[in-house]
């Protein structure tokens, strides 16, 4: 942990994030789903927390609700010691370049009828109107060749990629605005062990070269652990345990914890 | 070894137009003895799925091509059986998994009409078939299965969806079981729990299972023998507690190191090397 820092990059204090069930022929509220049920964390820059728990879990609610996706029903969210939970969208706005997000799907998550130059492009449009768009060519460019692929592959469209590669334009995507701060919502579940182990590796770089900072999230215990200096296990919107990923292999105490444990394939 | 119930032989498949071919699969050959699992190993785009499909011919022609070989399922060949006994083999004979339980069911009839359509039309001998789907579907684990009869897809979970499709094959009860990536869609949890049900009902049938996977993970405890593919051919076959120790092609060396291990941080995650396999 940098002690230089004298707060951390992202700071959560008792989040919750309720789902109104409505019912009757009036839809009125007949109960609520806790999907983050009080909770708090904190991560460090430079650091990556991993998140992990079963579908239902909370922990995509968590994430999303870190970018502003979803709108918090009670807590803070310290940004770099702001609270920007209560932001309007303007104030919001710097924020937005600051805190990116991957996504899990990376079949659903790319617009099928834009071309890779412009998917990337249009964060950088949006974000930098200033930019001309022979630089905004160069620049997208660039983040394809920092994130393996090639300039070869600007004028060509989703379809034309394989799961892996549709990851890797993603984190492009998500690395143009130039962020601090990642939110990884399941980036390798839906991917091949072999492209995982790719993807896995990329991120690893791309924080070590840009001093990005992460919130992983996963269900796969093995991969959170390898990826994550730190680890909070979550189930039916809570934190259960949180340890270093050394500890959390070594001496879980939950027993939730143990039953993630006990589901990753053994070789 | 007994008489073997799947004999496959130099069977080559082709995609695309005839000038210009996609080999997805290139002369591959395996068998399966009566009640052993064999698991397929390999990544997206190696040919597994499409190997297994052709086992009871369910790929579209075209824009599929069987341009070589052989495939005897109990000593009849696949590749030329009719219309009539080619439906009869499949469902009945051999059965299905697939990867998206929510896909493979259909949404708008409820799970009792799905599994009693199978019954009914591979297994008209069957007096009781309301009982028969209520037994199938605790054999998959699912309780209080009477009361679930009228539960459409959408209502369960995707663990329950697979043990749903799960429950429709053995209603059948094939002589084998193909389970194409049955967890792929699954969390690390809901996929042991579905393993678990795969290794008992091995135990408890005389029931073959091919299983599809690209994780070498999920092959140790389970399956009897593997075989691993790469660009359509098989490079490596054998027990599985053999190549898993003792690996002869670097393919599967990379596959088998890939897999992230607990409590083994290393820095970096083992990649394949593509350039340096043949």
């Amino acid at each position: 942990m940098p002690e230089s820092n004298e707060h951390p990059l992202l700071s959560v204090e008792n989040l919750k994030v309720y789902f109104p069930i409505l019912g009757g022929i009036f839809r009125h509220r007949v109960g609520e789903v806790k999907a983050v049920d009080d909770v708090s964390m904190t991560v460090w820059r430079g650091q990556t927390v991993g998140l992990v728990g079963e579908s239902g879990s909370g922990k995509t609610t968590l994430g999303r609700s870190i970018i502003r996706l979803v709108e918090p029903t009670a807590g803070k969210i310290k940004y770099d010691g702001v609270e920007i939970s209560r932001l309007g969208s303007h104030a919001f706005w710097p924020y937005r370049k600051k805190i990116q997000i991957i996504f899990q799907d990376p079949y659903n998550s790319l617009n099928p009828r834009l071309s890779i130059f412009e998917i990337i492009g249009e964060a950088l449009e949006i974000h930098f109107p200033a930019m001309t768009r022979a630089d905004r060519r160069e620049r997208v460019a660039q983040l394809l060749d920092q994130v393996g692929l090639t300039r070869n592959h600007l004028d060509r469209y989703p379809h034309e990629f394989s799961g892996g590669q549709r990851q890797r334009i993603g984190i492009a995507r998500a690395l143009a605005v130039g962020p601090e701060f990642i939110v990884c919502d399941e980036p390798v579940s839906a991917l091949d062990v072999s492209v995982q182990a790719q993807i896995v590796n990329l991120l690893q770089d791309l924080q070590e070269e840009l001093g990005l900072t992460y919130l992983f999230i996963a269900h796969d215990l093995a991969v959170v652990e390898h990826i994550s200096d730190f680890v909070m296990v979550m189930n039916q919107g809570r934190i259960v345990e949180a340890a270093t990923s050394e500890a959390i292999y070594a001496n879980p105490r939950h027993e939730y914890t143990r039953k993630l444990l006990a589901a990753v394939p053994k070789l | 070894m007994s008489a073997p119930l799947l004999q496959v032989e130099n069977l080559g498949i082709e995609f695309g137009s005839a000038a210009d071919p996609v080999r997805a699969v290139d002369g591959i050959s395996f068998g399966m003895a009566a009640g052993e699992t064999l698991a397929v190993v390999g990544e997206s785009g190696s040919g597994k799925s499409v190997t297994a499909l052709a086992l009871t011919r369910l790929l579209a022609t075209p824009p599929a091509r069987y341009v070589s070989g052989s495939i005897r399922f109990e000593g009849r060949e696949v590749l030329a059986l009719p219309p009539d006994e080619l439906r009869r083999l499949r469902g009945k004979q051999i059965a299905y998994i697939f990867q998206e339980p929510s896909s493979s069911l259909n949404p708008v009839f409820t799970i009792e009409y799905q599994i009693r359509e199978a019954i009914e039309l591979h297994r008209p001998e069957v007096k009781d078939v309301r009982g028969e789907i209520i037994r199938a579907l605790e054999t998959v684990g699912i309780r209080q299965a009477a009361s679930r009869l009228g539960d459409y897809p959408h209502q369960l979970s995707g663990g329950m969806q697979q043990r749903v499709m799960i429950a429709m094959a053995l209603a059948c009860q094939p002589r084998l079981l193909v389970a194409d990536e049955p967890t792929t869609a699954l969390d690390v949890t809901i996929q042991k729990q579905i393993m678990d049900l795969l290794k008992e009902l091995k135990g408890s049938t005389n029931m073959a299972i091919l299983l599809i996977t690209h994780n070498f993970g999920l092959v140790s405890d389970f399956a009897d023998r593997v075989v691993v593919m790469f660009r359509g051919k098989i490079v490596e076959t054998g027990p599985t507690a053999e190549v898993l120790r003792n690996p002869q092609h670097p393919y599967t060396r990379a596959l088998i190191e890939c897999v992230p291990r607990l409590g083994q941080k290393q820095r970096r995650l083992k990649v394949i090397d593509y350039a340096g396999i043949k």
